[in-house]
């Protein structure tokens, strides 16, 4: 997905500034879930037959299709392995996250 | 290995829209069904569409005040107002002349099934115009697994411990909502979302009480991997413990998906935490007990 809403988290400078509700002012995007993650999905583009499967089975709306493949966003992406699970090919790896 | 210019030739082809109502940085677990289950209801219902959120998972997952990682609007209500609160919404939209809004009520299987069941016996009932959407994890999972009345045979909760393990079947919601005579009523699951997507179009366009019943595997509650989620929704209606049907007014009912050939259930209770400590007999005792069911619902599609 295009992340085109703002990932800040929002700053009440004053009790005025609250509203009276409490209705939801911005997405969630300032919660990088990627910092979750253990493990974590490698695509290996060469192997992918651009089916969309992974993109479609992915509960954090965390791989984006990009001229016309897939994208992992790493700062989402929780590491849950469903798209290298779900992969045809098996060309997605989970690895050992970097920290 | 394929050229550059082999790879700029395909496009993809991709089974559902590309929109997304549903963002990243929610706070689900990892491999979390529900989730799956509001993008892809999402995906079908489109912008104009109020949610009534009652207390589950959801009412957590979406984020804490001033934060929505939805993009339509939602009322979190009481745990048991799920659907009167969906009800009322709809009402006050009419009075306002907005007759566009797709009204949902969103709750668990701890809110439908258990403590919710009234409010929505009585809007079916009435018919009043909503969109009732039950995602079943198959237990209290938001307070910490606590046994519901969607609870299987045999499973593991914190109030159904290994040595009384939880000893009566799940309640049929879906003959309990075909008794209601409602307008449209479906079962889907996460493991076949172009089935959902398609069914949630069709209720979308019915006027009258919908009720949809969602199966979404829930990694933390039901002790199995994040990534079998998708494996685990597709098994259970390969093997029959969770079909696929629609419901017309209590009487049509319309397969949706019939397996070529019925699995056993072993593999699928195998790749379960809850379901580990069953003996031979406790599965076979199971397995019957789909049997029946999946008889049972063939003679009703059979019989129209
Ligand atoms: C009247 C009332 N009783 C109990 C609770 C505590 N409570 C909050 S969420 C929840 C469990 C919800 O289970 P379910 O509907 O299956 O949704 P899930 O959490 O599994 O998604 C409970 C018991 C409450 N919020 N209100
Ligand atoms: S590992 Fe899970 S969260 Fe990460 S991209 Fe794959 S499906 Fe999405
Ligand atoms: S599932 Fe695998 S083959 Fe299909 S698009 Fe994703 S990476 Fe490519
Ligand atoms: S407990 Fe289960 S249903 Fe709730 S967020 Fe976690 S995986 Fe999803
Ligand atoms: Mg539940």
């Amino acid at each position: 997905m295009k992340q085109k809403k703002k990932a800040e988290k929002i700053i009440f400078e004053s009790e005025k500034d609250v509203p009276l509700m409490p209705i939801s002012l911005g997405p969630m995007l300032w919660n990088r879930t990627g910092a979750w993650r253990n493990i974590r999905p490698e695509i290996n583009l060469t192997e992918c037959i651009q089916c969309g499967i992974c993109w479609k089975f992915c509960p954090d709306v965390a791989i984006a299709i990009e001229n016309e493949f897939p994208v992992i966003d790493y700062d989402y992406c929780k590491g849950c392995g469903i798209c290298a699970e779900e992969c045809p090919t098996k060309c997605i790896a989970m690895v050992e996250e970097r920290k | 290995m394929k050229s550059e210019a082999q790879k700029k030739e395909r496009t993809m082809k991709l089974s559902l829209p590309t929109e997304e109502l549903m963002s990243s940085g929610n706070l689900a677990c990892q491999g979390c069904g529900a989730t799956l289950a509001m993008r892809y209801v999402l995906k079908a219902l489109g912008q104009k569409t109020a949610l009534c959120i009652p207390a589950c998972c959801w009412s957590v997952i979406d984020g804490p005040f001033p934060y929505s990682t939805l993009d339509v609007p939602i009322f979190h209500c009481a745990f048991e107002t799920a659907a009167s609160s969906a009800a009322g919404l709809k009402a006050g939209l009419e009075m306002v002349g907005d007759t566009e809004t797709t009204v949902v009520a969103w709750a668990g299987d701890g809110g439908t099934f258990d403590i919710g069941i009234q409010a929505l016996s009585g809007a079916a009932e009435r018919n009043d115009d909503i969109l009732y959407i039950c995602y079943d994890n198959e237990a209290y999972m938001n307070t910490g697994i606590q046994r519901s009345s969607a609870t299987p045979y045999g499973a593991w909760t914190t109030t159904t411990p290994v040595k009384h393990f939880k000893n009566r079947p799940k309640k049929d919601i879906d003959a309990i909502m075909a008794a209601h005579r409602i307008p449209y009523q479906a079962t889907a699951s996460i493991g076949y979302p172009e089935d959902l997507y398609k069914k949630t179009k069709k209720a979308k366009e019915i006027k009258g009480t919908r009720f949809m019943h969602i199966y979404a595997p829930c990694p933390s509650g039901w002790k199995s991997r994040p990534e079998d989620t998708i494996k685990l929704a597709r098994m259970a209606v390969q093997n029959c413990v969770f079909p696929l049907y629609e419901v017309e007014f209590g009487e049509k009912y319309t397969l949706n998906i019939k397996p070529r050939e019925k699995k056993p259930i072993d593999d699928y209770l195998k790749l379960q935490g809850r379901f580990h400590h069953l003996t031979e007999e406790h599965i076979k005792m199971i397995q019957e007990e789909v049997d029946r069911n999946w008889g049972r619902l063939l003679r009703r599609v059979d019989a129209c």
